[in-house]
């Protein structure tokens, strides 16, 4: 096996870095530490994160990319690599992503969704709906067995999860009850009644449905097709599945890309005010002037070329989608810094005027130094704030930018890419439905969590609001 | 008809539900006659505008609720009432006006547009008849030109102007009763002297009854009738005006009256209170007030006082006005400690800092290029000199410039003109390190205690950041020892040092950025209105320290304040500032018993003061404070002026001395007859 | 007032010559012609000789700067930068690499997208401020909580689900309107329908949330306090003092997005087939045809100025405390 790392797992483990600092940083301060504390008490908040943490760490598994090593051939010196690149959660998925069928097939179904001409045994040419490869390809009789064996697979993976679940409140029933010092007994009452300041209770059940529809697709999806399967018989589940981390990504990195122009110009222009403001304003006026989604496709066009006319820049498939994804990150990036800066600017002007900025002043202390210890600490929660409601927006631009023609790679999977493919089976009779179903329902959840949980923070975090309560 | 208009019985509001819900009035009961003012008194955050905005049934939506009580207006249960039929009340028997006349007024309706609506509402007033009255109740309210002002928006109007519209909207519905809460104080003291005079004209001409919802013993003394003490949500005493100067019985009230400064306490501390008003998110078992009260024996921390009658008119909540209790006796009245001041010595003080001609104006810049169009002049060529160990009062109203002088003696502001001299050193001329390692001598402390600290750092910071950056103090642990001898110093614990600034009161708070200032050990301190955000008792804690202080390590002050009565507490000497420019400076008792600037005179005599009987001659400025960026030619004071001559308006005046110590900028100091000619 | 928008106007040149410069670098110092024609010409027959007939023919034969070979002022004339970046100062934008006239094509197909955007965006304030004043009368109860949790869920999903399954509704299970396309005049009405109700329904989410934080947040302030000891009703309060104090955030808002009306929606109307400015946009994006993009670009960011502009002297009509000067 040979590791692979791509930029955008490189840049998702630096964000996952920064995360870490960011909570050890924010467990010091008190005043980092008690919104964060207001917001994991809120029961739509914590669903919602356990939500977004379940999408978190299913595109974790997936930035982890290796090459596998082919077998040993007689005589062979080196180990040699497949081509292709493939990530843990296709280790998880298994055969998910090989099981291709001819073309479209619906959720559940044991046939193809087109009729085709087949000769028969007796020599007759014969219009049916044949059998799918693998889709219930273990059944005898799918007519009469189809019914039981998906109820019969629902069931094992309901009592596994609840088994899972069960563990897991156990052991945080005996971690808690050691916190608490009341015994896990005690801990365990507690959280069964909602009686806790987190919400545990909230927090267990949102994960059992999760980890109920982990087990069903573990159960279900290695003999069925539990999305139905797409134009070219790809598995539509491991589709949906797939493009979870190109939304992350997409919605983390371009911040992550943006933040340090937002934050830096936004604090210059304020503090310093003069020529520095005037050209900053210029600046972001000017890229404010073009239309968001010109500005993009005029940018991704542009990389489209160069990258066609630049073949030998990348050594695999992978590669060049994975730069493309990284691209357009950073034009999203730089095309909407605009906003936050604007914001920071403000509010920097308003806080230079603080007597305690005037107070370092009289002190003679270094404008760096003002900088870095008044201002920054005092603008974080705008741009926390910032951060967790441009999430949203990310993820659902990615899916427009596709439809348009300037999204990811058409080879990259993603939400956008499959509902551009899947649009115009609207218009076939009989209609395709699950593509388009199941990308905007995947879609729905993330966005609809990080919503949530934008709210949550928001409340917590803006003074203003929290006055107004 | 009977005498009591309005009857509040044992009123009690919530905030909030849970745990953080708060009860800022428990069992508040009053009546208010016809005709008469009732003062509602009390610190910040003691419950008396939650009062206010209980009986019109304003409180804050959803938070508030009003959970027991009655409020009869006229024998007529207004809590009983349909919201349509508060509606009737609101504005047409009870008017209210409130303390920000900033924010108060619609910015985007003409002010006659929103004097007209409350007629139309209460008087059924529509069009040309609505018009005429709106007319009638702007001249009423001596708003001069109303019919122009009939169509202009709010922010056209000064704030003193402002609360005359509101006054104007109140008397609109034609109310028994006027709530005016905190009506004055947003407003400087010649706008309120001018505001109060017109309440009380009005209060004749319509025969209403005012409550008046204050934390001022000076407007008390002078607007009311009967009076009634509010403390932690509760009435601690209600008495006749007369009665409560003369012979007040709470310790809180006295305390009140002890704790306000003025000149002949110069030489001795301020009776303090100390401690803080409790939280009121609890349930009290004990006399609120015992934790400050030094008369509190057993008793007071065991079970809650009653109210007691002294007689009809007088009431009080203390153990000690029970009859049937005997109270541990104590010397009554704690006798006010002398404070050795720092006596000007024989020798003539060395001056410390000297300021001459300092000039600070404000480009005001349009268009594209940001041409200069004008200037805003906010200090104007001023001259000053601090002794060292003395203080320096430096008196105006909002907007004459005081603050610019004071940052721009410490060179937190670029100066245009003139020269600033700190130990002979021109700071002027001192750019980069020299400056940075010279601003260890003059520090300065901000008026509010809540943005003058980072609320991202702890205290330990915030004191150690000064020292860092002057590079006093070998290392972290020196420094951090003599932050803890410095929180020791200004009254507070060494253990707060890891403690954020929010957990700290605002006298508390006050005391950390004197500790901040002392860090780099400097010579000269600006206290920039320090004690103007603070409740009175608080107010006389923070002076007490400064004067401490002052007498221990020897520091100049230059004090900027508009609070008269802290200055002829605390300065040594008095300049007296009006639209950038000095108008009168001497030492203290030359300015404030004998003031020859007519400005002066006008400022002193605004002041409302407690026991200064009728006697006192009040002189009213009229007008408010011209814009720096255009002031009148000659005197700037000319156009207020009740003297003003010919002379007056083509030039300003020269420096004139009255004696060695007291100069006065006016044409109508005569240097032959030493007085100013009669009216 | 007439000086301030003149002042304004000549702001706005250094920020189109930004644009300019913006546009000119993606556009040819990025990629430079040879690559881009070479991707034009696809990647089987690229000669450079066929490289230098397509440049030739589409115009991108001359240097990019500055031309040593031509005579006098034709040395800063006969470039690349002069024919396509400064002649859009004059809004002349030239012929698209497919050939057609895009001034033309612009005069033309602007109308279509009109009659899209402007009826969104009229009934869309007009839907979304009633809403949110509901919200914010029944503010505290369940009625505002659920139209609150709505807001959020209407707002989390993907503009694009409205679209398909809008026509899903209404073309294809109630053949109410026809699923797409355009026909001016009179006619158009039939088509116009179905995008003008899915664009407002998609916005009613985000502009209802935002409408009603606005109208909490004037609801809140002292001068309602005022009001309401006045003994005005509830209703008056919010229509007569509220809703006049927060339509100033509303309006200008909405402004600063007038002009750009005339570029119509790209989404919406590439899926009904209205053949406005929209569509144009994303058929030259997706042809790649430069040409076109640049041209949008320039304009987009011509009107958006010109939003800017109309946002400050709006200003000034719905808030009194403003005043140009």
């Amino acid at each position: 096996m040979m590791w692979v790392l791509l930029w955008t797992d490189a840049l998702v483990f630096a964000l996952v870095a920064v995360i870490v600092t960011f909570v050890l940083y924010a467990r010091k301060h008190e005043h980092m530490r008690a919104p964060w504390r207001e917001v994991v008490r809120g029961r739509i908040a914590v669903a919602a994160l356990v939500v977004l943490m379940t999408y978190t760490v299913t595109g974790l598994l997936d930035s982890v990319h290796f090459r596998k090593a082919l077998p040993m051939q007689d005589g062979q010196q080196e180990v040699q690599y497949a081509g292709d690149v493939v990530s843990l959660l296709d280790g998880l998925l298994g055969d998910l992503a090989t099981q291709v069928e001819k073309t479209y097939s619906a959720p559940f179904a044991t046939t193809l969704y087109t009729r085709e001409t087949v000769i028969a045994e007796d020599g007759t040419q014969q219009r049916i709906f044949p059998r799918l490869k693998y889709g219930g390809a273990h059944l005898a009789d799918p007519v009469s067995e189809r019914v039981g064996d998906i109820a019969l697979r629902s069931l094992r993976a309901l009592g596994e999860a609840l088994l899972i679940i069960l563990l897991l409140y156990a052991l945080l029933s005996a971690w808690l009850g050691r916190r608490w010092n009341t015994g896990s007994a005690a801990a365990a009452l507690r959280m069964l009644r909602g009686e806790t300041d987190v919400p545990w209770r909230t927090a267990l059940v949102t994960l059992f449905v999760f980890v109920f529809l982990a087990a069903l697709i573990v159960n279900l999806a290695s003999v069925w097709h539990v999305f139905g399967t797409d134009k070219v018989g790809k598995d539509v589940l491991y589709q949906t599945i797939k493009s979870i981390r190109t939304g992350l990504v997409i919605g983390t990195l371009t911040t992550l890309v943006m933040l340090p122009f937002a934050v830096f110009l936004g604090m210059m222009a304020g503090y310093f005010r003069g020529w520095v403001d005037d050209v900053i304003q210029y600046l972001y006026t000017t890229l404010n002037s073009i239309p968001g989604v010109l500005l993009i496709a005029a940018s991704v066009l542009m990389m489209q070329v160069y990258m066609d006319t630049h073949p030998e820049l990348f050594e695999t498939m992978e590669e060049r989608a994975d730069l493309r994804l990284l691209f357009l990150c950073l034009i999203l990036g730089i095309t909407s810094w605009t906003g936050l800066c604007r914001l920071l600017r403000g509010e920097t002007l308003k806080l230079r005027e603080l007597e305690y900025v005037q107070a370092a002043d009289a002190f003679g202390v270094a404008k760096a130094t003002i900088l870095m210890r008044h201002l920054l600490p005092n603008l974080m929660h705008l741009v926390l704030i910032a951060v967790v409601i441009d999430f949203s927006g990310l993820v659902l631009a990615e899916a427009v930018l596709s439809y348009v023609g300037v999204g990811v790679d058409a080879t990259t999977m993603s939400w956008g890419n499959m509902i551009n493919r899947a649009r115009l089976e609207m218009a076939r009779e009989p209609m395709v439905w699950w593509s388009l179903l199941a990308a905007f329902s995947f879609m729905f959840m993330l966005v609809l969590a990080a919503n949530l949980f934008a709210d949550a923070v928001r409340d917590a975090f803006d003074p203003r609001l929290r006055a107004q309560r | 008809m009977t005498q009591t208009l309005l009857q509040v019985d044992n009123l009690s509001v919530r905030i909030g539900n849970g745990d953080s819900a708060i009860r800022p009035v428990d069992g508040v009961s009053f009546e208010i006659r016809r005709g008469e003012t009732f003062a509602l008194l009390g610190e910040s955050g003691c419950g008396k505008s939650m009062t206010a905005l209980a009986l019109l049934r304003l409180l804050p939506q959803p938070a508030g609720e009003i959970v027991s009580g009655s409020v009869r207006l006229d024998g007529e249960e207004l809590l009983a009432l349909t919201e349509s039929g508060m509606r009737a009340v609101r504005g047409g028997r009870i008017a209210m006006i409130f303390q920000e006349p900033m924010t108060s007024l619609n910015p985007v309706m003409t002010v006659g547009a929103q004097i007209a609506e409350s007629l139309e509402q209460h008087k059924n007033l529509r069009g040309e008849a609505a018009r005429q009255r709106v007319l009638e109740l702007l001249d009423d309210v001596g708003i001069p030109d109303a019919a122009r002002r009939f169509g202009e928006y709010p922010h056209q109007l000064s704030g003193g102007m402002k609360q005359r519209v509101m006054i104007a909207i109140a008397l609109a519905g034609d109310p028994d009763l006027l709530i005016a809460d905190e009506p004055t104080t947003a407003l400087d003291v010649t706008i309120q002297a001018q505001v109060l005079d017109l309440m009380r004209k009005l209060q004749r001409e319509h025969g209403m009854a005012v409550l008046l919802i204050t934390h001022d013993l000076g407007v008390v003394s002078e607007m009311a009738d009967r009076i009634a003490v509010m403390y932690a949500g509760q009435l601690v005493e209600q008495a006749p005006r007369d009665v409560f100067f003369g012979k007040a019985r709470h310790p809180y009230s006295k305390k009140l009256f002890a704790a306000l400064p003025d000149s002949s306490k110069r030489e001795q501390r301020l009776t303090v209170i100390p401690g803080t008003v409790p939280p009121l998110n609890q349930v009290f078992y004990a006399c609120r007030f015992a934790e400050r009260c030094e008369r509190a024996w057993e008793l007071c921390n065991r079970q809650q006082p009653d109210w007691f009658a002294v007689d009809a008119e007088q009431g009080v909540r203390c153990h000690l006005a029970d009859p049937t209790l005997s109270p541990p006796t104590s010397s009554d009245e704690q006798d006010a400690v002398a404070v050795a001041r720092s006596q000007p010595s024989t020798a003539p003080p060395q001056t410390l800092l000297e300021v001459n001609g300092l000039k600070i104006h404000f480009p005001i810049q349009r268009g594209l290029f940001k041409r200069v169009v004008g200037q805003v002049r906010a200090v104007d060529g001023i001259d000053l000199a601090i002794p060292s160990g003395q203080t320096l009062a430096l008196v105006g109203e909002s907007g004459c410039g005081k603050t610019t002088v004071g940052k721009g003696i410490l060179q937190l502001l670029n100066v245009t003109a003139g020269s600033v001299c700190f130990e002979s050193v021109e700071l002027t001329q001192l750019k980069g390190e020299a400056l940075r390692s010279r601003r260890s001598d003059f520090q300065i402390i901000f008026q509010d205690p809540y943005s003058s600290m980072n609320p991202r750092m702890s205290v330990g910071d915030i004191i150690e950041e000064g020292m860092i950056a002057q590079r006093i103090g070998a290392g972290k642990a020196e420094r951090r020892q003599r932050v803890a001898k410095l929180l020791e110093q200004v009254g507070l614990r060494p253990e707060h040092i890891h403690r954020y600034p929010h957990e700290f009161s605002g006298g508390q708070r006050q005391r950390i950025c004197i500790a901040r200032a002392l860090a780099v050990n400097p010579k000269l301190i600006v206290c920039d209105e320090p004690t103007s955000a603070l409740d009175v008792s608080v107010q006389a804690q923070i002076l007490n320290l400064l004067q401490d202080l002052q007498n221990e390590l020897g520091l100049s002050f230059l004090f900027i304040t508009h609070d008269l009565s802290v200055v002829a507490y605390l300065a040594d000497r008095i300049a007296v500032m009006y639209l950038g420019r000095i108008v009168e400076e001497g030492n203290v008792e030359d300015v404030l018993e004998n003031p020859r600037h007519p400005y002066t005179e006008a400022l002193l005599s605004a002041v409302p003061r407690v026991n200064d009987g009728d006697g006192r001659k009040i002189i009213r400025l009229e007008g408010d404070l011209p814009s720096p960026s255009n002031p009148p030619t000659g005197c700037h004071f000319h156009p207020r002026c009740r003297h003003a001559q010919a002379q007056c308006s083509a030039e300003y005046p020269p420096v004139s001395e009255v004696s060695g110590t007291h100069q006065v900028r006016c044409y109508l100091w005569d240097r032959q007859t030493g007085s100013v000619p009669p009216e | 007032m007439f000086a301030y928008i003149i002042r304004r106007t000549l702001y706005a040149i250094p920020i189109l010559i930004g644009v300019n410069m913006i546009t000119f670098v993606l556009f040819f110092v990025v990629n430079s012609p040879d690559d881009v024609a070479r991707m034009n010409l696809g990647m089987k027959h690229v000669t450079p000789e066929a490289i230098e007939k397509w440049k030739a023919d589409h115009g991108y034969d001359q240097p990019l700067l500055y031309n040593a070979d031509a005579p006098g002022v034709e040395r800063l004339t006969d470039t690349i930068f002069f024919e396509k970046s400064v002649k859009l100062f004059a809004f002349e934008f030239g012929s698209s690499d497919a050939g057609r006239d895009i001034g033309a094509d612009i005069s033309e197909r602007m109308w279509p997208s009109l009659a899209i955007a402007v009826p969104t965006l009229l009934l869309g304030l007009l839907v979304h401020v009633s809403f949110a004043m509901l919200l914010a009368f029944f503010r505290g109860t369940y009625l505002d909580l659920s139209g609150v949790i709505l807001c959020v869920v209407l707002m989390s999903i993907s503009g694009l689900f409205y679209i398909i399954a809008g026509q899903y509704l209404f073309s294809k299970l109630f053949h109410l309107v026809p699923v797409s396309g355009y026909e001016p005049g009179w006619q158009a009405w039939r088509f116009v329908l179905l995008p003008v109700l899915i664009g407002v329904f998609s916005g009613l989410g985000a502009s209802g949330r935002w409408y009603r934080t606005i109208f909490l947040e004037e609801i809140n302030r002292d001068y309602v306090r005022t009001a309401r000891a006045k003994g005005l009703p509830e209703l008056r309060l919010l229509f007569r003092h509220v809703l006049k104090n927060a339509m100033v955030p509303i309006l200008t808002g909405v402004v600063v997005i007038l002009p750009l009306l005339f570029m119509g929606s790209l989404i919406m109307e590439s899926f009904f087939g209205i053949p406005g400015l929209g569509s144009y946009t994303i058929e030259a994006i997706q042809k790649q045809d430069f040409a076109i993009v640049r041209a949008m670009v320039f304009l987009g960011s011509v009107l958006y100025i010109i939003g800017l502009l109309l946002t400050d002297l709006s200003y000034t009509l719905v808030d009194p405390r403003i005043r140009l000067s």
